[in-house]
């Protein structure tokens, strides 16, 4: 089944000549005109540019060029990472025609590696959502059981993955964005620290949380990824000029001594029984690996997701006051003059739940509000990375849930947005304090993929890595699919 | 603790505007996360300073030098209305 086979096995395939990526990339085509009408993964799929692409990543082949690994790999992009010439949305009305100018720094550097863009991934509208039902065009199905759904907001991306339409892709992770979506498909997804990957190109939802991070097959294609994404780009402020590993190198070296936190916080109330028995067997796992593993405490996190939603809004707010109808995006008719042009606009192009986060955020900037909610919200940030800092004098990385819950059911959460903000609670306080994480599949529960998280110090992705790697080979869940078409009906 | 007239007044800032029953939901919706952001309120911060950014980076310079960008043909691509090279928008003044 090559639609399953990672980057990694494929450029070794590619390598010997075994396959052609031209066969790589036609496959994943055929299997998005099977699949993807009833999963709903993609908002935009560019048959012909993939193609053409492939074909040029086998000719610098026979011609003997040096190749990345990912030379010839097709890979998806969440439709909110800017693609020259190619649509791109943010799963919104208002950005339904917009065709970008320039591209994203991570996409050009994907492209420099020889990686082949296959399509643009569904998201909720401007990834503000945890279930990709915020999408203005389509919602997207859970390749493990079509009426659930795939997480969010990166939910076209993860599915994409996890149903074997394209080898990695990239999302963006905001609360959870990708490490939520990448739990509830089974895949592996990571966060990276903040300023780590520039965010240049990255439609901006809220610019002190938001980072650009890979969905991949397996840790060692996450390593992959990341080694060409990383890296300092000046076009983005917060890009940190930091030295980038070669985060392959060290994924064998075990895990014997290393010292793994267990937040209590994160198996209290809310958590699913399922959930909460295969994180438990996970750590029991680690520690045959010979990993340390001590209970820790990290005493603000029932206060990160008010704080978050403050912060996120607010940020929001603002970034978004840009949509007005007159550089770019959709223009609404029949305005009267110029603040009627910009309340038809925006009312017209923004879906509900990106104008409910509006209104929230500049209800909390709002004179007489900003020091109870949004001062309030960010002097708990700093509790909340205090929490982080104390721990980690003790341990090297942190290990829990990535979610409370497996997939949830479409239409579930719909109307109740705490409800769905909830989702994202072991996630939410990773982007306050802007470390790096990841989630690796660790079983399942309810017969749908149960996430681990693994939580590090800021810039220390490569010990995350090596204790992802070291618990994903002993355990083998990674090599479990979905049985894609067949799976909704063995679930229902 | 949160109004309809708060609603409106906030729709008004955002330059949005919603239906009786959109206002509703909202007023509802928008009150309910406030009341469980009010939590926050829980936690003793008389002394802890704010945290806008996670980095260590403050003012990030660079040479003032003049490097090629955009033409403007590629930036007005995308604009729903233009006239000879600008953008164009209702009448202001």
């Amino acid at each position: 089944m090559i639609h399953y086979l990672t980057a990694h096995r494929l450029a070794e395939m590619m390598g010997k000549g075994e396959i052609s990526a031209r066969e790589v990339v036609g496959l994943h085509l055929e299997r998005i005109e099977e699949l993807d009408q009833h999963l709903g993964a993609y908002i935009t799929v560019e048959k012909d540019r993939a193609l053409a692409s492939a074909r040029e990543a086998d000719e610098k082949r026979r011609r003997g060029e040096k190749l990345s690994p990912l030379s010839g790999i097709p890979m998806a992009l969440k439709d909110n990472i800017c693609t020259e010439g190619i649509p791109t949305t943010c799963a919104s009305k208002i950005l339904d025609n917009f065709i970008p100018p320039y591209s994203a720094d991570v996409y050009e550097r994907l492209q420099r590696a020889g990686c082949v863009l296959i399509g643009k991934a569904n998201l909720d509208e401007f990834a503000m959502g945890s279930s990709t039902e915020n999408s203005a065009f389509k919602i997207t199905r859970n390749p493990w059981d079509e009426k659930r759904v795939p997480g969010g907001s990166s939910g076209g991306s993860a599915a994409a993955v996890a149903a074997g339409m394209a080898v990695f892709a990239l999302g963006s992770d905001t609360g959870g964005s990708i490490r939520q979506p990448s739990a509830m498909c089974g895949v592996v997804g990571m966060k990276p620290t903040y300023g780590r990957v520039s965010r240049y190109g990255l439609v901006a939802f809220a610019s002190s949380l938001d980072q650009i991070g890979p969905i991949t097959r397996d840790v060692r294609d996450c390593a992959l990824v990341l080694n060409h994404i990383c890296g300092h780009d000046r076009r983005d402020s917060t890009s940190v000029d930091v030295e980038v590993p070669d985060f392959e190198k060290g994924l064998e070296q075990g895990i014997k001594g290393m010292r793994i936190g267990i937040p209590s916080e994160y198996f209290g109330e809310g958590i699913d029984r399922g959930v909460k028995e295969r994180v438990e067997e996970a750590i029991k796992v680690l520690e045959n690996l010979g990993a340390v593993c001590d209970e820790v405490s990290l005493p603000h996190t029932e206060y990160a997701l008010p704080a978050y939603y403050i912060i996120s809004s607010a940020e929001a707010s603002s970034n978004l006051a840009r949509y007005d109808g007159i550089r770019y995006g959709r223009r609404a008719e029949g305005y009267s003059d110029l603040v009627d042009m910009f309340v038809r606009t925006r009312s017209d192009g923004f879906g509900r739940e990106v104008k409910r986060r509006i209104m929230l955020g500049t209800y909390a900037l709002s004179s007489g509000y900003y020091d109870a909610y949004y001062k309030k919200a960010q002097q708990v940030r700093t509790l909340i990375k205090e929490d982080f800092d104390r721990v980690f004098e003790g341990c090297d990385i942190i290990v829990g849930p990535t979610t409370p819950t497996v997939a949830f059911r479409a239409g579930e959460k719909t109307d109740d947005p705490l409800q769905m903000y909830l989702s994202d609670v072991y996630t939410i306080p990773v982007n306050i304090a802007g470390l790096p994480a990841l989630s690796v599949p660790c079983g399942f529960s309810e017969g749908l993929p149960v996430g681990l998280q693994f939580i590090g110090k800021p810039f220390a992705e490569s010990t995350l890595l090596r204790a992802a790697y070291a618990y994903e080979q002993s355990t083998g869940f990674h090599k479990m699919h979905p049985q894609a078409k067949e799976a909704s009906r063995d679930e229902i | 603790m949160i109004t309809k007239k708060d609603v409106e007044y906030v729709a008004a800032l955002a330059r949005l505007e919603f239906s009786e029953d959109e206002k509703e939901e909202l007023t509802k919706t928008l009150g309910d996360i406030l009341e469980y952001a009010k939590k926050l309120s829980d936690v003793d911060t008389s002394s802890v300073q704010p945290t806008a950014h996670i980095l260590p980076v403050n003012n990030v310079f660079r040479e003032d030098r003049v490097e090629p960008s955009l033409g403007r043909d590629r930036v007005l691509e995308n604009a729903p209305d233009k006239s000879k090279g600008c953008f164009r928008v209702p009448r202001v003044i």
